[in-house]
């Protein structure tokens, strides 16, 4: 039997965050519902294809613009590898502004949600740097922004810069929750061979959950134990100092 | 010999999943491998050379030798020889007819002789129309508490997730879904911590909750790794299924930490605890998951995907599911891909003789919207899908990916003219959720079963 059924009880939503007492009209959702839904898609999606402003790298202090090996957005997506290799030439163009072998390497990388680089980079980096000079790094590179990044674009940047530890930043895939959540990857002395189990990640960080300046400080003090500790990934003990 | 000749070119391959790979309909993993056909007519080509190889000749040189692959090993060991006597003369495209021409019944006893890769290998030469036909065709029954599958009934897992496991909105989540008669499958958690201890407290909890206060008529499960759930049994933890994600090889199934020998264990340690239930497992498959691990052997995604229901058949489980379009889109790159591999692997499983589910899904980062999800979920209803995920909207919180929503369930049985497993139905009819299959007034407001209910029994 068809219904038309509104919005019922409020109290059980406060519980989740899943989209539960929402009504229906008929068996279908409600327009209102079914229009809140697609909104959310709407800007997942358009964060995904999105490209950062020309002039963000720059606003946001980086030395460099370097890119990666894909080509356009539609092969970074359907190709990883590619956004995990730097174009050709970028090599050369990193060595000339960049002395190799700093204690750490600043990365900077749009990946999946250039929005979320947009709106939570601004706050982070700044911060960042200041938190990395306070737990003793002297020599800071970078920071570099690398344009169709992937996680592993890291190890590549190591590979040319041979850090002792890399830390890249970058814009994760969007949920329907939020388009602007953005990870820190960490990793130490990053190159080839490496793998995601040599890397710690602290994800989440956007308005509603890790707040920007509070990630400044965790990820630096990561990257100090990393030093300390002269490791990173699985056997990393962050609390360990 | 394995060459044709179209329109006056011929075309040589170098070998049997050489001929596969190309075969395949077009799909971005195949392409991010390397080994998917250069041409469209490259692929045609591929098809003809397939369609006159002998069904044989898959038994005889399987996608990964059996002496270093104990996938392979399961795959054989579940051919039934009769029906194998019966097939094995025919070529791929005799079987594609022959398919095609044939009742439920034969479909089953063929499947059950036939080796995953040549299952495969003619799903290569089905349209999409095709598949759906066959696969209609095929009821496949099942038991654990409840029974489940045969023709005219579409089920669900009622899939409750919350991002950090809260109970209170786990439960919220559930009820919402019972509240549109989903779950009669399972009501299944995918849980954020999977450790022991928490496992168990949500195992334990939602236990309660279906099987004590609510008495649905269903199964409870908690997907997190298999050796978690069995440790979970053991110190008496409530899960009427046991969960395990598979692979098509040997090392892929390594990366996800399980072997042959694993789930054996997990089987039979369950069944010994619970010797009153039926089938007991509970395995999720999809295609990429191979390539991803970096254990793919030169093997396109469709074969390996086959080669995973060949490893669950010898486990005897109680629900299958391909979860389609949740890898990303460097394997199925959009709708239209995503809607062929539903497709085919759906049928692939039900003619393995599996109570095969889709989670009909995507990411954000796909060229995929919830419109190319419906119209897959309408083809795979039409084709008898045993089950489909139910998500609030769709919008899975803890998972991050869009699924089916608990209105599409409804809007599918509704339209469809589909009814939920039999003792679940008269279950909802007797709390007032459904009447002749549809839902009542009453229906898809949460507060019908929170209301004074919970913990009261």
């Amino acid at each position: 039997m068809s219904a038309l059924l509104r919005e019922t009880s409020r109290e059980p939503r406060e519980r989740t965050s899943a989209r539960i007492q929402v009504g229906r009209a008929g068996t279908r959702p409600t327009t209102a519902q079914l229009l809140r839904f697609q909104e959310d898609h709407a800007c997942a999606q358009d964060a995904v294809l999105a490209t950062v402003d020309a002039g963000t790298p720059g606003r946001l202090g980086c030395v460099l613009e370097s890119r990666s090996s894909a080509r356009d957005k539609s092969e970074y997506l359907r190709n990883p590898g590619t956004g995990r290799k730097l174009a050709e030439g970028e090599e050369g163009r990193i060595l000339a502004r960049i002395t190799p072998g700093a204690q750490v390497l600043v990365a900077v990388g749009d990946g999946l949600s250039p929005a979320a680089v947009e709106a939570q980079v601004p706050v982070l980096l700044p911060a960042l740097l200041g938190c990395l000079r306070k737990e003793g790094f002297e020599s800071i590179a970078g920071p570099v922004f690398v344009h169709l990044a992937r996680v592993g674009v890291l190890d590549a940047l190591g590979e040319i810069l041979r850090p002792e530890v890399g830390i890249l930043l970058v814009g994760e895939r969007p949920g329907l929750a939020t388009a602007l959540s953005l990870s820190a990857y960490l990793g130490y002395r990053p190159g080839p061979g490496r793998s995601d189990a040599d890397r710690n990640v602290l994800s989440n960080i956007h308005e509603g959950g890790i707040q920007p300046l509070q990630a400044a400080a965790m990820v630096a003090r990561w990257a100090a134990s990393m030093r300390r500790q002269a490791s990173s990934g699985v056997g990393f003990r962050p609390d360990a100092g | 010999m394995l060459q044709t000749r179209m329109r006056g070119r011929s075309w040589n391959f170098g070998s049997l999943y050489e001929v596969m790979a190309k075969a395949n309909a077009p799909k971005s993993g195949d392409r991010l491998a390397g080994i998917c056909a250069q041409s469209a007519q490259e692929r045609i080509a591929a098809r003809q050379v397939l369609s006159e190889i002998p069904v044989s000749r898959f038994l005889e040189e399987p996608a990964v030798p059996a002496e270093r692959d104990e996938v392979t090993r399961a795959i054989q060991a579940g051919i039934e020889p009769i029906a194998w006597a019966e097939i094995r003369g025919w070529s791929v495209g005799e079987l594609r007819e022959r398919i095609l021409a044939a009742n439920g019944p034969t479909l089953l006893r063929w499947g059950k002789g036939l080796p995953s890769e040549a299952i495969a290998a003619v799903a290569k030469l089905m349209s999409n129309l095709d598949l759906v036909s066959a696969s209609a065709k095929i009821a496949v029954d099942v038991r654990c508490r409840t029974r489940l599958g045969g023709s005219g009934i579409l089920s669900s897992r009622l899939q409750p997730n919350h991002p950090t496991d809260d109970l209170a909105g786990i439960l919220a989540s559930l009820d919402e879904g019972l509240s549109y008669a989903c779950g009669d499958a399972v009501v299944g958690i995918n849980p954020a911590d999977d450790s022991v201890g928490a496992v168990r407290r949500t195992a334990d909890a939602v236990s309660e909750h279906v099987h004590d206060v609510l008495g649905v008529p269903t199964q409870v499960s908690v997907l997190a790794h298999a050796t978690t759930q069995m440790e979970v049994l053991r110190q008496g933890g409530r899960l009427d299924l046991v969960f395990q994600s598979l692979a098509g090889t040997e090392d892929a199934c390594r990366s996800f930490g399980i072997s042959g020998q694993l789930l054996s264990e997990a089987r039979a340690c369950q069944k010994e605890l619970r010797p009153e239930l039926g089938q007991v497992m509970y395995f999720e498959t999809g295609q990429g998951s191979e390539l991803s691990a970096g254990a793919h052997h030169g093997i396109d995604q469709l074969t390996l995907e086959s080669r995973c229901h060949g490893l669950a058949r010898i486990h005897d489980p109680f629900l299958v599911n391909t979860v389609v379009g949740f890898i990303g889109p460097e394997y199925l790159a959009d709708g239209r891909e995503v809607a062929r591999a539903g497709l085919e692997d759906h049928f692939m499983g039900k003619l393995h003789g599996l109570p095969m589910g889709v989670d009909v899904c995507h990411t954000n980062h796909m060229d995929a919207d919830q419109n190319d999800l419906e119209s897959l979920a309408v083809l795979l209803a039409a084709a008898g899908c045993t089950f489909f995920m139910g998500v609030p909207m769709g919008d899975d919180v803890m998972l991050n990916y869009q699924t089916t929503s608990f209105h599409d369930l409804a809007t599918l049985r509704e339209t469809l003219g589909r009814r939920t497993a039999p003792a679940f139905e008269a279950w909802m009819e007797r709390e007032g959720i459904l009447r002749d299959g549809l839902l009542t007034e009453s229906a898809g407001d949460a507060r019908f079963f929170s209301a004074g209910r919970r913990r009261s029994a």
